[in-house]
């Protein structure tokens, strides 16, 4: 066990201590697209532990936007930090995963009927921060107030920092993804999603296993949405709510690979930086081309890397023989 | 051990046990046996706490099961062996019985319990890192039948261990049962095959139409004239 625990942190360490050098040798420029993918990588990897276990969420959009609104919602009207402000969020997020999840579970929604029901849930998330308009600015979005340089108020004009931040985020939900995967509950949500009736015939709690790692993945991708608004000090229902993203998060983790730990980051580099290069290097020339490639290599990984980009080179590893 | 007092039962509107009532005592084998659609898997389901009764009490050892879910169920000693096996198909055998031992009472054991399982079926010792679906029929039911002793169970419930098998494998499954009779475990066995069933339990009941219509000891029941016109062929 001591050792499976070092072979497991090893190269996590060796990836936050190599990352963390990046400020150092790079622009503003690359750091911003390395912030946004650690966060959405965090993300991806939240919406992997349900993934995995065959638990498809549509519904994570709603997550992310509640933790995205919380934050800059109790700032500008109360004056709230958001140290506080943040787990609030994320507190409303477990709240709404109870909701949706107990019933769901209860009455064995399971497969394409749960996707469809966190579907659902998605859109409603979207349609009620658009009809709130008067409080969250409906979908031109809002500010946090801004204060400058302020560790109260967690806003840092400087990107190191919220470089920093991420990073540590990015790494706590890596440990959280081990942690599942070495726990006891991993083989209980495995037999679940093979066979909810003969998991609960030889004593399994499914309920409570399939909450648990619902509620997880529901937090984690809530503090993602905090963070992501703070970092951004802006937010936009189109871009931390709804269907829309629910999907990007759902595509990019199959796209990298949800059953290998750095997956959903490797689908975070290909969901942030490639549509970024494809912008820079096509320009205006042709317009709507980038999205075109983007959906198109999407298209491709899924049919052909079943277990993305990680899972895939992993078996080729594997195959490869030893010399 | 188990007694069931008038129990109803059903899926939405539709009922499929009325006022079931039976007794299992400690060390007894007893067979529930009726043509299809009797209502014999929905007792099961109802036993094993996968299925709520609409009506009626389930003691176990003077106390009451009649709400509990189905994995205090199982803590409470009461192992199901589901109807077409219901293996993990994509698990080893061994990962199979080590989840069967999932109960912090049971991953405690686990050593001594698969060490026992596999005394028990040495066959499954072979077969130990092979992927449960690729087994034989036979053999996948020795892998249910281990999953659910690996809990340590007081009562085995059996739901047709010979459904779906070829004749032959069959005649190997009853073997089995024979064998776990032979550990002292109580059973309660439900089959359509009435023959076979009747040469191991010690009394049996006859389900129709979610209804008791007859019970009494294997042999009683196998003189029957009723039983042996519609059942037995004879």
């Amino acid at each position: 066990m001591k050792d499976e625990v070092i072979r497991r942190l090893g190269p996590l360490l060796l990836a936050v201590l190599g990352l963390a050098f990046v400020p150092f040798v790079t622009s503003d420029y690359v750091l911003h697209i390395a912030i946004q993918i650690l966060l959405w990588g965090f993300v991806y990897t939240a919406w992997s532990l349900m993934g995995k276990f065959g638990l498809v969420s549509l519904g994570h959009g709603a997550f992310l936007g509640i933790g995205a609104y919380a934050s800059p919602l109790l700032w500008n009207y109360t004056g709230l930090t958001p140290w506080l402000g943040i787990p609030i969020g994320i507190l409303l997020a477990v709240l709404l995963a109870l909701i949706i999840g107990y019933p769901c579970f209860r009455l064995r929604v399971v497969g394409h009927y749960f996707a469809l029901v966190t579907l659902a849930l998605s859109q409603v998330a979207l349609l009620t921060i658009v009809a709130a308009r008067d409080i969250t600015g409906g979908s031109l979005g809002m500010t946090p107030k801004a204060v400058g340089h302020s560790w109260y108020a967690l806003q840092f004009p400087e990107k190191p920092y919220f470089y920093a931040i991420a990073l540590v985020a990015w790494a706590f939900g890596l440990c959280i993804w081990h942690l599942v995967d070495l726990g006891k509950g991993r083989a209980a949500l495995e037999a679940i999603a093979e066979d909810e009736g003969a998991a609960a015939s030889i004593g399994i709690n499914v309920m409570r296993e399939k909450l648990r790692v619902t509620v997880t993945s529901a937090a984690l991708t809530a503090l993602g949405g905090s963070l992501l608004s703070q970092y951004f000090m802006y937010v936009n229902p189109d871009t931390l709510s709804g269907i829309a993203v629910s999907l990007q998060i759902v595509f990019a983790a199959i796209a990298g690979g949800m059953y290998s730990v750095f997956g959903p980051t490797a689908g975070g580099l290909f969901t942030i930086a490639l549509p970024e290069i494809l912008r820079i290097s096509l320009g205006t020339n042709f317009v709507g081309a980038a999205n075109t490639i983007y959906g198109a290599l999407l298209v491709i990984f899924i049919i052909f890397m079943p277990r993305g980009i990680i899972g895939w080179v992993e078996s080729r590893l594997a195959a490869a023989p030893a010399r | 051990m188990l007694s069931l007092r008038r129990v109803s039962a059903g899926y939405g509107s539709f009922r499929a046990l009325f006022d079931v009532s039976l007794e299992v005592a400690a060390g007894e084998a007893i067979g529930v046996v009726g043509p299809n659609g009797a209502g014999k898997s929905t007792l099961m389901r109802v036993i094993s706490g996968m299925l709520r009764s609409s009506s009626g009490e389930l003691v176990f050892e003077g106390r009451s099961l009649t709400r509990l879910p189905a994995h205090r169920i199982v803590e409470a000693g009461i192992a199901h062996v589901p109807e077409h096996r219901r293996l993990f198909a994509k698990l080893s055998v061994e990962e199979n019985l080590r989840i069967g031992a999932f109960l912090p009472q049971a991953r405690r054991h686990y050593a001594e319990r698969s060490e026992w399982v596999y005394a028990l079926f040495p066959r499954l010792l072979e077969r130990r890192r092979q992927l449960a679906g690729t087994l034989s029929g036979g053999e996948q039911q020795m892998v249910a039948i281990g999953r659910a002793l690996m809990s340590k169970p007081k009562l085995l419930l059996m739901d047709e261990p010979s459904a779906g098998l070829a004749p032959l494998v069959v005649e190997q499954v009853f073997n089995l049962v024979r064998l776990i009779r032979e550990q002292g475990f109580t059973v309660l066995i439900v089959e359509q095959n009435l023959q076979q069933v009747l040469a191991i339990v010690d009394r049996a009941y006859l389900l129709e139409v979610g209804r008791i219509r007859l019970s009494g000891s294997a042999a009683e029941l196998k003189d029957n004239a009723m039983i042996q016109q519609a059942y037995m062929g004879l």
